[in-house]
């Protein structure tokens, strides 16, 4: 008890300084400082870019410059984005950064227009981040299995942990879904996707280097992912699916003059991966907003005045900690559902007819 | 449309390598080794269970086996017991029976022979009665008869002593 008292007692001690922090930011900006954009600010740490922005000291920004490998109309060129901030107005071989922090050119009518770009940028980099942690981990894992056999003990400490994860998504969303019969072949697919999405989830909350962008906060990764998901479900659709989508068990006239229910099906096909694409999207988008913007609140209440920062800045470290641990949830959630709802649509898609076949033979 | 509704096709381009490695590679050497091993780990136990299992039923079979063993045993124990005592009333019985009519015979035996010694005794007795009645007879003959009177009480006197020498005999 006494000792849970000198920790809670601890802890707040530890908020008040990190409520403290803010002032003495703000006594370095004193002097009429730009005022704090929350909204730029925000798009900022959650869009993609050429650099890996790590602080700013005294108006100085610093940095990681990434690779950029672009297309222009004078070919493949390849540098350092560290070139554009380098030179006097920003523009390199012709290429500059527009306010969208994409790179763009101008052609002979001086209009605007983004080039082929593949550059590795933040969120490139941290894709691969994820990418090697991904195979360390699970090429540890299989290491350690190697010379294993059954009747040893089962693994303890990291391996433990990743072989009750796998075996849960493995048993308790792959095999219940997707049934005896098919588990087995979608079950790869559906594990990568799991443990692709938690991880790059984990990393987008530590705010510094190897982590802190924003993955799966990235419209195109959940695109990506959901296509993914699309091209399985469809392709491997039976029969039965595509029945139920063309010639679904609706009275006749809800599809013969005009194919009402056809229509919607098929737009379903469409909504469905859809809507796991926005689903992940948002939701890391979201976390990641909210978690800046209540960073940004310390620093705007400050900014109007010491009494009033003084007063908000703790209700700020305690909603941003109660964030830090919600999002800490939605990112295990998030891979979760996005992992299950796959396997219930492919399930769907795969053992359509059978699940009516054994329902007849029951009767 | 705001840039970050709009998939960028770099990242997309980076995503498919990306994606396809990590899977290509989890999907070979990754996930197989671990839902392998936990699979077969699964089976393990089971099988273990199973045997375990049987090897408790095979304990319990053994148990009355043996029990039954004993039993049997323990039958055959007092059977043999009982078999044996029957033995050792029957040889005594017999060995009583065998002895008992030796004795007889050997009692007959000396009776006959008690018998026969008697006879011969008897015999000779007469014999010597007969010897004596005719010395005897033949010495009162030899006094003559000259003295009746002396010659009855003689005779008397005789056949006083032959009888006592009878009753003493008896």
């Amino acid at each position: 008890m006494k000792q849970r008292i000198k920790h809670t007692i601890l802890t707040l001690g530890m908020v008040c300084l990190m409520a403290l922090v803010p002032f003495r930011v703000m006594a370095a900006h004193e002097g009429g400082q730009e005022e704090i954009n929350v909204q730029e600010l925000v798009m900022e740490h959650t869009s993609d870019a050429h650099d890996w922005h790590i602080t700013t000291i005294n108006g100085r920004h610093i940095s990681i410059p990434l690779p950029v490998i672009v297309k222009s109309s004078q070919g493949w060129q390849v540098f350092m984005s560290s070139r554009f901030s380098e030179s006097a107005d920003g523009v390199y071989r012709g290429l500059y950064l527009n306010e969208d922090g994409k790179v763009c050119e101008k052609n002979a009518a001086g209009e605007e227009h983004r080039v082929l770009d593949i550059s590795i940028t933040k969120n490139v980099l941290q894709l691969w981040i994820v990418v090697t942690l991904l195979l360390v981990i699970f090429l540890y894992c299989a290491h350690w299995y190697k010379n294993k056999r059954p009747e040893d003990d089962a693994p303890r400490g990291f391996v433990g942990i990743i072989e009750m994860l796998v075996m849960f998504v493995y048993n308790d969303v792959i095999k219940e879904t997707l049934g005896e019969k098919h588990y087995r072949k979608f079950a790869p697919y559906l594990l990568t996707a799991f443990f692709f999405i938690f991880l790059s989830n984990l990393l987008g909350l530590i705010p510094i280097f190897p982590g802190g962008a924003n993955l799966t906060g990235n419209i195109a990764i959940t695109f990506f992912l959901a296509l993914c998901t699309m091209l399985l479900t469809n392709i491997n659709g039976s029969k039965h699916y595509w029945k139920d989508i063309f010639w679904p068990d609706v009275p006749w006239w809800l599809k013969v003059p005009i194919p009402i229910m056809p229509i919607i099906e098929l737009f379903g096909v469409f909504t469905k991966p859809f809507a796991l694409m926005v689903r992940l999207f948002a939701n890391i988008f979201g976390g990641h907003a909210v978690a800046i913007s209540l960073t940004c609140v310390i620093f705007i209440t400050c900014q109007m005045g010491v009494a009033k920062g003084a007063f908000i800045s703790p209700i700020s470290v305690f909603l941003m900690i109660f964030m830090d641990f919600l999002e800490l949830l939605v990112a295990f959630i998030q891979a979760f559902v996005f992992t299950m709802l796959s396997s219930v649509f492919i399930g769907l898609a795969v053992q359509g007819g059978e699940e009516e076949h054994s329902v007849e033979i029951s009767k | 449309m705001p840039s970050f509704l709009t998939p960028d096709f770099g990242l997309l381009f980076w995503m498919l390598i990306a994606f396809l490695v990590v899977f290509g590679i989890l999907a070979k050497f990754g996930f197989p080794a671990i839902i392998n091993m936990v699979e077969e780990r699964k089976k393990f136990i089971d099988e273990s269970l199973q045997s375990a299992r049987e090897a408790n039923e095979k304990l319990a079979n053994i148990k009355a086996e043996s029990d039954a063993i004993l039993k049997e045993a323990r039958q055959q124990q007092s059977q043999i017991l009982k078999d044996a005592t029957a033995m050792r009333d029957k040889i005594i019985r017999e060995a009583k029976d065998k002895a008992a009519s030796e004795g007889n015979r050997i009692l007959e035996d000396a009776r006959l022979q008690i018998e026969a010694e008697r006879d011969k005794a008897k015999r000779q007795s007469r014999e010597e009665v007969a010897d004596l009645s005719i010395k005897i007879a033949s010495q009162v003959i030899a006094r003559n008869l000259q003295q009746d009177e002396e010659q009855v009480a003689w005779i008397d006197r005789m056949l006083d002593e032959l009888t006592a020498t009878k009753q003493s005999q008896q």
